[in-house]
C-alpha cells in the first residue's frame, strides 16, 4: 500500500463497488483514486472508451452514467458504484449497429474515428432522449465532444438522419432525472 | 494522470458528512461533481486525504420559490438549473450562466454549490449570485449560516466555507415585477472559461426609474467581483444609453483583470465596458424599462 504518499503504480486501500455495464451486473475491487476510464479499460477490458486528452476537455472517453453522458476521465469509479454504466460496446444489439452507428457509417461521420465512441455516447443520449433536436441543439449537444478529423457536418448530418429514422427503442426511456442531483 | 491515494467516504446523510469533515480536520474535502476538484486531483494540485461524496445526501438538490427567494440546493446540478421551467421563465440570467458554462457533459456533473464554492474567478455563477444580492447558506454542526454573495468570496480559491462547513442552498431575492436580469461572457470560440463575463440585476420604480442595481464581474479579478460603483450610478435614473455607457466606464475601472492566454489588461477592460452597457440593456428590457 501507498498510504497517502500518492506514489504512482502503488495500491491504496480498495473498495467494493457493483455496477451495471451495459446490462452485465459486475462486482470490482477499486482504488477510490481509479477513474471510471481506466476501471473501464484496464479492470474490465473494454477498450472502446478511448483516452483523448485526459484533461477534461475532448470527450474521447464520454460514457452514459445512469443515462446521462459524462466524461468518464473525470469520474471516480467508486462515484459509479450501484449506478448504470453504458459504454460504446452497449450499443451493438446481436451483431447489428444501432440506428445511430449505422448513420455514422453511412454519412461518414468518422474518419479515424478516435472520437467516435463518445460521440456516439452523447449523440444517442440526444436520439434515445424525449426531444426532437434541430441542428443547432445537435451542435450544442455535441460541444463536449471534439473531432480533429471530419469538421462536424457529417457528424451533425448522422445524428439527424438517426433521428429521423427513430423509433422508440423497446426498453424503457433513461430519465435524466435518475441521476441523483437531478 | 492519476491522482494521489485517498480515502473515499460517502455519507448517507448531512450529520454524517458533517461528522466526517469534524473527524478529518483540513483533510478532507467535498466532493461534489468532480468537474473541478478531479482536474485539480489528476494535476495533483489538490491531494486531499480524505474526499466526502456528496452524492448520496438527500435534501440537497431542488429549485424552489419560497419565503421571498428562489431557492436552489447546493446538489442542484448546473445541466438541471438552466433547463429547469421555473428558472428559464423567471430567471433568465441563471439559464444564461448555466448555458454557457463548459459544455453539456461537465454539467451533467457539475452543481451549482461546486461552481459557486469552487473558487475560481473564472466560474460563472458567482457574478450572478453578487448581482442579484443572493445569499448563500453555509451549514456546520452547529447549524447554518447565512452569508451574503458579496461576502462570500475572499482569495482565489478561499470562500467564506470553513473546512468543516458544507454550503448546502445558495438563494436569489425572487423575481418581482419591474426586476430583470441577465448574464453575458465572452469567450473564445469552442467553449471556454470566460475572457470577462458580466452580469446585471436591475428593478425600476413605477416611473421606469432604476431603484436597486447590482452587477457582477467574471474572470477580471482574484475572485469575482462586484462593481458597486458603476451599479449604484444608475439609481434613480432611467436605464437610457448615456447611463448604461457610463456604469460601463465605472465598471471597466472597477475590473482588475490579469493577463493571461485570454487577453491583455486593457483588452479585457474594454470587454467589460461592452459586456456591461450590453447586459445592462438587456436586463433593463426585461425589467420592462425599455419600450
Ligand atoms: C472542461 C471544463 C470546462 C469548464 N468551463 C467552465 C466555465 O466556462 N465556467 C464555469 O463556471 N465553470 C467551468 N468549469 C467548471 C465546472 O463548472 C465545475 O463543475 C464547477 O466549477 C465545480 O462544480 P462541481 O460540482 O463539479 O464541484 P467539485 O469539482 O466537486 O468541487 C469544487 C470545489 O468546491 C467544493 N465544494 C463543492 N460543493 C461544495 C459544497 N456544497 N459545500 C462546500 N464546498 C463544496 C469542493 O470541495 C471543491 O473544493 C469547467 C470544467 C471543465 C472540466
Ligand atoms: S479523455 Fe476525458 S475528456 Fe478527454
Ligand atoms: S474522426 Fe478523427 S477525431 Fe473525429
Amino acid at each position: 500500500m501507498t498510504g497517502d504518499d500518492g506514489v504512482v503504480g502503488g495500491h491504496g486501500p480498495t473498495r467494493r463497488i457493483q455496477v451495471t455495464v451495459n446490462g452485465t451486473p459486475r462486482d470490482a475491487e477499486v482504488e477510490p483514486r481509479t477513474l471510471l476510464v481506466y476501471f473501464l479499460r484496464e479492470q474490465l477490458g473494454l477498450t472502446g472508451t478511448h483516452i483523448g486528452c485526459d484533461t477534461s476537455n475532448c470527450g474521447a472517453c464520454t460514457v452514459q452514467l445512469d443515462g446521462r453522458p459524462v466524461k468518464s476521465c473525470t469520474v471516480f469509479a467508486v462515484q459509479a458504484d450501484g449506478r448504470r454504466i453504458r459504454t460504446v460496446e452497449g450499443l451493438e444489439q446481436e451483431g447489428v449497429l444501432s440506428p445511430l452507428q449505422a448513420a455514422f457509417a453511412e454519412a461518414h461521420g468518422l474518419q479515424c474515428g478516435f472520437c467516435t465512441p463518445g460521440m456516439l455516447m452523447t449523440a444517442t443520449a440526444l436520439v434515445e432522449g424525449e426531444r426532437a433536436p434541430g441542428t443547432d441543439a445537435i451542435r450544442e449537444a455535441l460541444r463536449g465532444n471534439l473531432c480533429r478529423c471530419t469538421g462536424y457536418a457529417n457528424i451533425v448530418q448522422a445524428v439527424e438522419a438517426a433521428l429521423r429514422g427513430h423509433r422508440p427503442a423497446s426498453e424503457p426511456k433513461q430519465s435524466p432525472a435518475s441521476l441523483p442531483g437531478r | 494522470m492519476i491522482p494521489a491515494s485517498f480515502g473515499y467516504r460517502a455519507p448517507k446523510s448531512l450529520e454524517e458528512t458533517l461528522d466526517l469533515l469534524h473527524q478529518h480536520p483540513g483533510e478532507a474535502r467535498v466532493l461534489a461533481g468532480g468537474q473541478s476538484l478531479i482536474p485539480l486531483m489528476k494535476l495533483r494540485l489538490a491531494q486531499p486525504k480524505v474526499l466526502v461524496d456528496l452524492q448520496h445526501v438527500p435534501g440537497l438538490s431542488y429549485l424552489r420559490e419560497e419565503e421571498g427567494f428562489l431557492k436552489v440546493g447546493a446538489f442542484t446540478r448546473v445541466g438541471t438549473l438552466l433547463e429547469d421551467p421555473l428558472v428559464q421563465a423567471r430567471y433568465p440570467m441563471l439559464a444564461e450562466a448555466g448555458k454557457v458554462i463548459a459544455d453539456p457533459l461537465v454539467r451533467n456533473l457539475g452543481t451549482v454549490g461546486g461552481n459557486l464554492c469552487h473558487g475560481d474567478p473564472g466560474n460563472d455563477l458567482p457574478a450572478c449570485w453578487i448581482a442579484a444580492g443572493g445569499e448563500m447558506v453555509i451549514t456546520s454542526a452547529r447549524g447554518p449560516r447565512t452569508v451574503a454573495a458579496s461576502e462570500f468570496y475572499r482569495d482565489t480559491f478561499v470562500t467564506a466555507v470553513g473546512p468543516e462547513e458544507v454550503l448546502t442552498e445558495a438563494r436569489l431575492p425572487m423575481a418581482r415585477a419591474g426586476h430583470g436580469a441577465a448574464y453575458l461572457k465572452l469567450q473564445r470560440p469552442g467553449g471556454d472559461y470566460s475572457v470577462a463575463g458580466v452580469a446585471a440585476s436591475l428593478t425600476l420604480d413605477p416611473k421606469g426609474r432604476v431603484a436597486r442595481s447590482g452587477i457582477g464581474l467574471t474572470a477580471v479579478g482574484p475572485t469575482a467581483l462586484p462593481a458597486p460603483r458603476a451599479a449604484a450610478s444608475l439609481v434613480g435614473h432611467p436605464p437610457d444609453a448615456v447611463h448604461l455607457a457610463e456604469a460601463g466606464k465605472l465598471a471597466s475601472q472597477e475590473a482588475v483583470p490579469v493577463p493571461d492566454l485570454r487577453g491583455e489588461v486593457e483588452y479585457k477592460r474594454a470587454v467589460v465596458e461592452v459586456l456591461t452597457e450590453q447586459v445592462l440593456e438587456r436586463a433593463a428590457d426585461r425589467a420592462g424599462g425599455r419600450a
